[in-house]
């Protein structure tokens, strides 16, 4: 079925694929359509922008940590609207907290897991020679472009970049006389809009490609994990990122031609613009942590050389996870007025969500039990993913509860909370996955004694960052305020806010040792072999790195077996590859223990 | 588990090569499935909300027909519906490879969808000309067939919601159009044959969704 798909597809791509065939430099590397290429496309530009929303995150920390003082060094490099010398406006300020999060949700976090994975991992672990729409995957990147460039652009227009929040609540975001941004509104909705087009060709591509062209032998329950989160992860992007687009395109029409949907001088519903976004909200919440636990998953199998603890667990978790999280969106808003009725179905739904989770903490834990670990720089940042994520689930229960949400919604315990799931989660997982695939992308390994230098500062920094939020969110500490010291109650926080925000400099100064380490092993770093790590997964066997066009030249790779055969009784070596054909075995040869029976069948 | 049951009888593992085929679809029909999934989450979107708008407040939007001409959108609902006749029988042509049959149920369905289009833009015309604009400030319409200057129906939630609606479901349906153009002129090219013609059933299967969304609007904007 494979190669059926892939000969019938075969036009779009030019030629056969298992032809040798040599591109231009601009189809090589610019307009390619090879998956490989695009992931990479994908990994440096939402790199580039990790960057760019880590450098806005530290102006906030500079107005918490030092209010009214001049940012030092670049100070001077602000205009008379931003920060005259250096001193942040407050007009500025919203700017900063919106655009830190826009860049890192939309433009940062979501390629990265969804972009970079989706492209890289899906066709080479199922043994697909390439995406099932090579063209629409191009496009898929090069609309996001122009996405990331208006939202860049936005800064420098008049009135600056968006400040009603990432979440845009009208009527702030619906009126320019409310928040005094007009065309930064403007460009940041329009920028959404591009970048949702994005988004969904890429996960048409990724369902029709999954669905349609895994290689013979690859069963449904013989997919890696991260395959399978990347498919349930296409799934709720292809289902909430319309929706979210068209709540864009009606706030839009509020901004541009006046339209009234949600503005209450017309009779417009403000409360409608918070149900749709926090429909689309809530599963791009799973969107952007469901792909980094299918990479934490599979790192920890094999750098435990263990097979993952309850495979159909893990998948089941994962589609239950996705389900329940269309039904949840209301807890995001028992502050905004609702019937308390509704607010304790959506509480119950919410805190059922815990099972899932648990399920899947627990069975990374039972994965780890008795196994070999081996503590690399892939599964220090996992185990650090395990940790976090608990910690970041726990106060996500508090919020869970409407009514410990009363005191504690719309403060910094908000703000650990997020960032306890979306850095300790997803970007830890984003660390394990870069360094464990890494020497497939680029043919080298990356340093590993930067590596830890990196994962250390990061683990400790970012602790050091986070962990006190929750503290100043219980003291009432609001989650956006231009200066906290103009209330008297959150005065005495202040050397706490100056602590946080010195570490916060440590955990973002910390990451330069990472991009050096990128950039340095990319090309200076140790020759990788075939298959450093030991895997069983077939973008292991794939003979390159990365493999060229068509991944597999020496025909499609035929499956025998579930992807996580670590440490099989049926092998001499700690690991079975998928596509390693078995060998027949004398009668009794092999002990069987129905612990040790392969996850697939 | 079968296979190493009886692998044991055998003496031997018999390679377990469990072959699943994906869908017995080709990947273009399968993407355009999918893809048509998140165009139902769109309209729903729009649709939902004007459903809530109008539920929160229905003084914004009078009774049918008091602002809108029913008659004539009525005719170019006929109008798209046939669209979708002539698009199965243009499929059905290629399916038994008779060239010119197809071409010509193609090009009518390209005019009926281009007539369609054109008919939705004099209604727009007609409309604005009555003071029923998209904004909150261009809305005064008194009704049709009232003296002008008389107290105006509705409120500006009912023409927001009726321009966003039917707006993007015109959108859609010039898109299908310049599809149903490139699909034409690779016909004449000579690329669709009884064997082969996938991207005719592609691009029918969206030209009926557009189709089926009309129904949909039709009945909620301008019937009830």
């Amino acid at each position: 079925m494979a190669t059926h798909a892939a000969t019938a597809e075969g036009h779009a791509t030019g030629a056969g694929h298992d032809e040798h065939h040599k591109l231009s430099f601009i189809r090589t590397y610019i307009f390619s359509t090879d998956h490989k290429m695009i992931a990479k496309q994908f990994l440096l530009a939402s790199l580039l922008f990790l960057l760019i929303g880590g450098i806005l995150a530290g102006l906030v920390r500079w107005q918490l940590g030092f209010p009214g003082q001049p940012i030092p060094f670049i100070g001077s490099m602000f205009s008379d609207t931003t920060a005259p010398g250096g001193i942040i406006l407050p007009e500025f300020y919203n700017s900063l907290v919106t655009m830190h999060a826009t860049f890192m949700i939309f433009f940062a976090i979501m390629p990265l897991l969804v972009g970079v994975w989706g492209n890289f991992l899906i066709p080479l672990q199922i043994g697909a020679p390439d995406m099932a729409f090579p063209r629409l995957n191009t496009a898929s990147f090069w609309i996001s472009v122009p996405a990331g460039i208006l939202m860049l652009a936005s800064f420098f227009v008049e009135g600056g970049a968006a400040g009603a929040g990432w979440t845009s609540y009208a009527p702030l975001s619906a009126n320019p006389e409310y928040s005094g941004v007009h065309m930064g509104q403007v460009l940041w909705l329009v920028s959404l809009i591009i970048l949702g087009f994005s988004s969904l060709t890429g996960a048409v591509n990724y369902i029709t490609t999954i669905i349609n062209m895994r290689a013979p032998g690859m069963t449904w329950f013989r997919m890696p994990l991260p395959t399978w989160s990347l498919f349930v992860t296409s799934w709720l992007l292809l289902l909430a990122i319309p929706i979210l687009t068209g709540g864009l395109i009606m706030l839009l029409f509020d901004q541009t031609i006046g339209t009234g949907f949600f503005n209450p001088a017309t009779d417009g519903e403000p409360l409608l613009w918070q149900h749709i976004f926090w429909y689309f909200g809530h599963p791009e919440v799973y969107i952007l942590i469901l792909p980094a636990m299918g990479l934490v998953s599979e790192v920890i199998s094999n750098r435990a050389r263990k097979p993952i603890f309850g495979y159909h667990a893990m998948v089941l978790a994962i589609i239950s996870i996705a389900f329940l999280g269309w039904v949840v969106w209301g807890h995001h808003m028992f502050q905004s007025g609702m019937n308390p009725l509704l607010g304790t179905s959506f509480m119950i739904s919410t805190i059922i969500i815990a099972v899932p989770s648990a399920i899947k903490v627990f069975n990374w834990l039972g994965t780890l039990w008795k196994g070999d670990i081996h503590f690399d720089v892939p599964m220090l940042h996992a185990l650090a993913f395990v940790a976090m994520f608990i910690i970041g689930g726990l106060s996500g229960i508090f919020m869970a509860s409407a009514p410990v949400d009363i005191p504690i919604h719309d403060t910094y315990f908000i703000v650990a909370h997020i960032h306890y799931v979306l850095f300790g989660g997803s970007l830890f997982g984003i660390f394990a996955g870069i360094t464990f695939w890494f020497p497939k992308m680029f043919g080298r390994m990356m340093s590993p004694k930067l590596g830890k230098i990196h994962f250390w500062v990061t683990i400790f920094a970012y602790n050091a960052v986070f962990f006190p939020m929750h503290n100043l969110g219980l003291r009432n500490h609001m989650r956006r305020i231009y200066d906290p010291n103009s209330y008297e109650y959150l005065q005495p926080l202040q050397g706490l806010n100056t602590f946080i925000s010195i570490a916060a400099f440590i955990l973002i100064a910390g990451q330069m040792i990472f991009a050096f380490s990128f950039f340095y092993s990319m090309f200076f770093g140790e020759k990788a072999e075939q298959n450093p790590w030991k895997s069983n997964t077939l973008e292991w066997t794939a003979a390159g790195h990365p493999p060229g066009h068509g991944n597999f030249p020496g025909g499609t790779p035929h499956v025998y077996r579930g992807p996580y055969e670590y440490s099989s009784p049926e092998s001499n070596e700690d690991f079975l590859p998928q596509g390693v054909p078995p060998e027949p075995v004398r009668r009794g040869a092999v002990p069987r223990e129905p612990g040790f029976l392969p996850t697939g069948d | 588990m079968t296979s190493h049951a009886t692998s044991a009888e055998q003496n031997m593992m018999v390679p377990d090569l469990t072959f699943e085929p994906g869908m017995k679809v080709f990947n273009m029909k399968l993407g355009m499935w999918v893809f048509l999934l998140s165009e139902v989450m769109f309209f729903t979107s729009l649709i939902g909300s004007y459903v809530i708008l109008r539920f929160a407040h229905p003084d914004h939007f009078p009774e049918p027909g008091v602002v809108l001409n029913v008659p004539l959108t009525a005719f170019n609902t006929f109008f798209l519906i046939c669209s979708s006749v002539t698009m199965v029988k243009a499929f059905a042509a290629i399916q038994k490879g008779d060239q010119q049959k197809f071409k010509l149920w193609l090009l009518g369905t390209i005019l009926i969808g281009a007539a369609f289009v054109g008919i939705q833009a004099y209604e727009y015309s007609l409309l604005v000309a009555e003071h029923f604009g998209p904004s909150a400030a261009g809305y005064a319409p008194v009704g049709r067939g009232m003296e002008e200057g008389g107290p105006i129906v509705g409120g500006p939630l009912y023409g927001a919601t009726f321009y966003t609606m039917t707006g993007f479901h015109g959108a859609h349906v010039s898109i299908g159009v310049l599809c149903l153009i490139f699909v034409l002129i690779q016909a004449m090219r000579g690329k669709y044959t009884a064997a082969d013609h996938r991207g005719v059933e592609v691009i029918g299967l969206y030209w009926h969704f557009v189709d089926l969304v009309w129904i949909v609007l039709f009945t909620i904007v301008y019937l009830i």
